[in-house]
């Protein structure tokens, strides 16, 4: 009988999935048989330093780095495009030079807008 | 059960017999991750029991963990002043079972050399259930590595079912206990009824 080439890969897909589940289920049977669970106001509290947790774990953090983060991520998607221009940068022809090069025109005015308004100021 | 005799000869033979219980008591007696946490001048020796000059590893309990969720055992280890006792309270309440108490030294056992002060709790026992004192001001490490082996001890006689199985796997027991508040005097309240019960002291005519 002829093996499928990737028959490998669910063997291991099986043998990962046994791995996880079999701690987990020993792990229920134990607290089903001996120790049950208990859980408890004190054992759930989000601190773990002994004094007392004022709120809760779902803190609101600041906004300031968010359009930060926005700008930068925009601005690193578009970098990936300029490393083939830079190696391809000899044997171009006119034509794709000047379609980067307005494409790069579009990235640095989108940073002049974004720094206009403010964006790159941490407030 | 097998016979003490029989088990003898098998593990002659290399065949190795055990129970559930057994082996249950084993993997944790010889794991025992303590809570990184210390109060007074015994913590100190509690870190050089750590070192490699003791080596606490050599009992398989080096594991200090910085968190009361991955801790199995509290090592009470200094002067509990009745400032800290909310939180030494608290921090077991958060370890999750099973879990035991080491009171290291004279303060945690008593209060000590503070036992007139005002400010010192007079026994860590009085809040929370302590499995082995070590006395001493402050024990040497070896006291600790004693207590802990007088632990491991006590864990591997514990039994899984029947009426004598240990608080953990009772389903009625707490695993939390009251934590007391800070009061005008004195801690509110100044000890657990329901948990400590000191023997009356007799003085000697």
């Amino acid at each position: 009988m002829e093996e499928h080439p990737y028959l490998f890969l669910a063997v291991l897909a099986g043998t990962a999935l046994v791995f996880c589940l079999t701690p987990l289920l020993i792990a229920r049977a134990w607290a089903a048989v001996f120790n049950a669970a208990k859980p408890g106001e004190v054992k759930q509290q989000v601190y773990e330093c002994g004094v007392e947790a004022k709120g809760d774990s779902w803190v609101r953090f600041h906004v300031g780095y968010y359009r930060y983060a926005i700008v930068f991520l925009v601005l690193d998607v578009e970098a990936l495009f300029l490393l083939p221009f830079a190696v391809a940068f000899g044997g171009l022809s006119w034509g794709a030079s000047v379609v980067i090069l307005l494409f790069l025109l579009l990235a640095v005015e989108g940073l002049v807008w974004a720094w206009k308004r403010g964006a790159l100021e941490w407030a | 059960m097998v016979e003490e005799g029989l088990r003898n000869e098998l593990s002659r033979q290399n065949i190795f017999l055990t129970s559930i219980q057994e082996l249950y008591n084993w993997g944790r007696r010889n794991s025992l991750w303590p809570l990184n946490f210390g109060l007074a001048c015994c913590a100190i020796e509690m870190i050089a029991a750590s070192m490699a000059r003791f080596d606490i590893a050599r009992f398989g309990a080096e594991v200090f963990r910085p968190s009361p969720r991955q801790a199995d055992l509290m090592i009470v280890a200094g002067t509990v002043t009745k400032k800290m006792a909310p939180m030494v309270v608290r921090l077991y309440n958060q370890m999750p079972e099973p879990k035991y108490v080491i009171a290291m030294g004279a303060c945690a056992i008593s209060g000590g050399p503070f036992k007139r002060g005002y400010n010192v709790l007079k026994g860590i026992d009085r809040y929370i259930p302590v499995d082995v004192y070590i006395p001493g001001c402050p024990p040497r490490p070896e006291a600790l590595l004693h207590g802990l082996i007088t632990l491991q001890r006590k864990i591997a006689g514990e039994r899984l079912t029947g009426p004598e199985r240990p608080r953990h796997l009772r389903e009625l027991e707490p695993s939390e206990y009251p934590i007391p508040a800070y009061g005008p005097y004195d801690l509110d309240p100044p000890k657990n009824t329901e948990l400590w019960h000191p023997k009356p002291f007799v003085r000697d005519a």
